[in-house]
């Protein structure tokens, strides 16, 4: 099969890390990861953002002298009105693409604005896609959740618009967002004066079942499948559908490995059960799934391939 | 501060049924869906045919109350049309208003029937004026859900900041995630409450006896355990109890129903419209017994009476029950 000309977005990274750990994170993307895009901004909790801020222009720096378009994310859930104030400020930087990640952002977009569309957004039809574009957005992440059958239709829309259409393809999935802190409550804790205990958790804190069995992992306000998605083995059938995008979510570990794996395999320069077995042995400890597109649900094991 | 506002009692009716005996017992409103996945409470042997919604329209507006449609899941790709042809029956039936949550629907309602009274669904989780007044500006909507987030000073100040009214819960179960973007019921069982109007669907539900103990069980997933004897919760998925860590519990919620009966006069005060019961699924007694005593507690409100307390708390089913996020301390 010829190669397949995905882009690969760096989505927003989800958990609290050290500000060094993020800078060093990020000057190995800008570096070394094959990626086209990368998206930049706290996602999860506006507590954290202080922390790194200040890594934050050196960062986009070093990524753009790297080729990467640099995208600003938003925001998963907005209430705080410095939240607001921070979620309208992205806006008046005309430089570089906002990825909307909670409606309340549609509430300053003008004619004029630059902005895609986050996998937290509920794309689920083509006539909400079409109201979206028409509003002037230039790409979508689908939201993990649909199935093979929606993003078939979604892509094709997005195609019949020349706009990109991504999907999530690796990393823990976010499967909610909550006005309620579960990590700081996890640990006893409230909102307010949660301690950052979601700093010891840089990948989520692993939620298990009464049995001992591996189900969910809490971060902060959001909650995230505990197995990783992985789509490295149905790449033919997501460009046959017309998908544009693979979405590459930051975790622990080598991540630029991540990266060159897809991109490899889309390039057909390794096969795709190659490229699984390189990113297990990464990773042996990870366990993979794409049941959301492919299975009977979110959690099912990857299909074979 | 003025006289005590005149707040709308708006009461869920999962059945022809439930939305008499709603109706008969004081509802300003009734809400309730079609038998399909249009709305975000589709369970087998609920809600509305085509036929039993146009006859429940007229009933209730014989004695004066207000039927809104809850059309509130999102289209899936493919099938819009369903959702489309949905927003026509209400607005051939008279409905007062639809309750939608999805922004293509939300478009497609506003520009072929301008007349049509749009509410939107605590499914849009739009917790903030910003988010609300897009909303407004883009289609016309005339009320907003609240999401389950905020504290009584927060929905006071977006009161203060947006044109529409707004309509918060007051009783019934708790969702504690955000409302429309949960996939959690859809990780474990393949159903979620935004494609499919289902949420922790009891067709992936078990009940295993195992070792003494009784397991209550989504898709597998272990979400309870008691004793063998007692009786087992439904593993609704976020109240179930998980080890995150050194803690081991209700690790997303307790098993807490929201009463906010006492908040009525702060709600009021925050510039609140109408007052939401949650409980669609319920019976029509249980029904018939909330809607009274609340229709009790806001025409005492109205009048400037002390609010007397209710016979709420047999109701609840021997939960405990909570203010929800109303207070802070929620978070």
């Amino acid at each position: 099969m010829a190669a397949k000309t995905f882009i690969l977005t760096l989505g927003p990274l989800q958990f609290n890390w050290p500000a060094q750990k993020i800078a060093d994170f990020y000057a190995a993307i800008a570096d070394e990861a094959p990626v086209d895009r990368v998206v930049i901004g706290e996602l999860v909790c506006s507590k954290r953002a202080p922390f790194y801020a200040d890594r934050i222009p050196a960062a986009v720096e070093r990524l753009e002298r790297g080729g990467k378009q640099v995208v600003l994310g938003s925001l998963a859930l907005v209430t705080l009105e410095r939240e607001r104030r921070a979620s309208r400020e992205l806006f008046e930087q005309t430089e570089h693409e906002v990825e909307i990640n909670d409606l309340t952002l549609m509430n300053w977009v003008r004619d004029e604005t630059l902005f895609s569309i986050g996998p937290l957004v509920n794309v689920y039809n083509e006539v909400t896609l079409a109201f979206l574009a028409g509003r002037g957005a230039r790409r979508f992440c689908l939201p993990p959740e649909l199935p093979i059958a929606s993003v078939d239709a979604l892509a094709k829309a997005g195609q019949d618009r020349r706009l990109g259409v991504e999907v999530w393809a690796y990393g823990r999935i976010p499967l909610a967002v909550s006005g309620r802190c579960y990590h700081a409550r996890a640990h006893g804790l409230s909102k307010d004066s949660c301690q950052f205990v979601c700093e010891k958790d840089p990948d989520g804190l692993p939620t298990r079942t009464l049995d001992g069995e591996d189900f969910l992992a809490i971060n902060g306000i959001q909650t995230l499948s505990h197995k990783y998605a992985n789509l490295i083995g149905r790449l033919d059938r997501l460009a046959e559908a017309g998908v544009t995008g693979l979405r590459l979510s930051p975790h622990t570990g080598d991540f630029v490995a991540v990266t060159k794996v897809f991109s490899d395999v889309s390039a057909n320069r390794i096969s795709a059960r190659e490229g699984l077995a390189l990113l297990r042995k990464a990773n042996p400890e990870r366990a993979f799934t794409d049941g959301f597109l492919f299975g009977d649900c979110g959690a099912a094991s990857l299909s074979p391939f | 501060m003025t006289a005590a506002r005149k707040l709308e009692l708006v009461c869920p009716a999962g059945t022809p049924a439930a939305l008499h005996a709603a109706v008969e017992a004081g509802a300003h409103a009734v809400y309730c869906g079609f038998n399909d996945e249009t709305n975000a409470r589709n369970f087998p042997g609920l809600n509305f045919s085509r036929e039993e919604m146009a006859e429940a329209i007229e009933f209730a507006h014989g004695r004066g109350a207000k039927v809104l449609v809850a059309l509130n899941t999102f289209s899936r790709a493919g099938a819009f049309a369903q959702w489309s042809a949905a927003v026509d029956d209400c607005a051939r039936f008279g409905a007062d208003a639809v309750i939608l949550a999805d922004l293509g629907l939300l478009e497609d309602a506003s520009r072929r029937h301008p007349r049509l009274r749009l509410h939107l669904s605590v499914q849009a989780a739009a917790a903030n004026a910003d988010a609300i007044n897009f909303y407004v500006r883009s289609f016309g909507v005339k009320r907003v859900v609240l999401p389950r987030v905020l504290t009584v000073q927060e929905i006071a100040a977006i009161n203060r900041e947006i044109e529409a009214e707004t309509e918060v819960f007051i009783f019934g179960g708790l969702c504690v995630m955000a409302e429309g973007r949960c996939s959690l019921s859809s990780y474990a069982a393949g159903k979620s409450p935004n494609m499919n109007g289902a949420c922790s669907p009891a067709s992936h539900v078990e009940y295993r006896e195992e070792g003494g103990a009784l397991v209550s069980r989504l898709g597998g997933f272990a979400i309870h355990r008691v004793a063998a004897g007692q009786p087992a919760p439904y593993p609704t998925l976020c109240k179930g109890v998980f080890e995150a860590g050194d803690y081991q519990g209700h690790v997303f919620e307790d098993p807490v129903s929201l009463d906010a009966a006492a908040l009525i006069p702060q709600l009021a005060e925050a510039g609140v419209t109408a007052l939401k019961i949650e409980g669609r699924q319920r019976s029509r007694a249980y029904t018939k017994a909330v809607v009274r005593n609340f229709r009790r507690a806001l025409d005492d409100y109205a009048a400037g009476r002390p609010i007397a307390a209710g016979e709420l708390r047999a109701l609840t089913e021997g939960q405990q029950t909570t203010s929800g996020a109303y207070r802070k301390t929620w978070r």
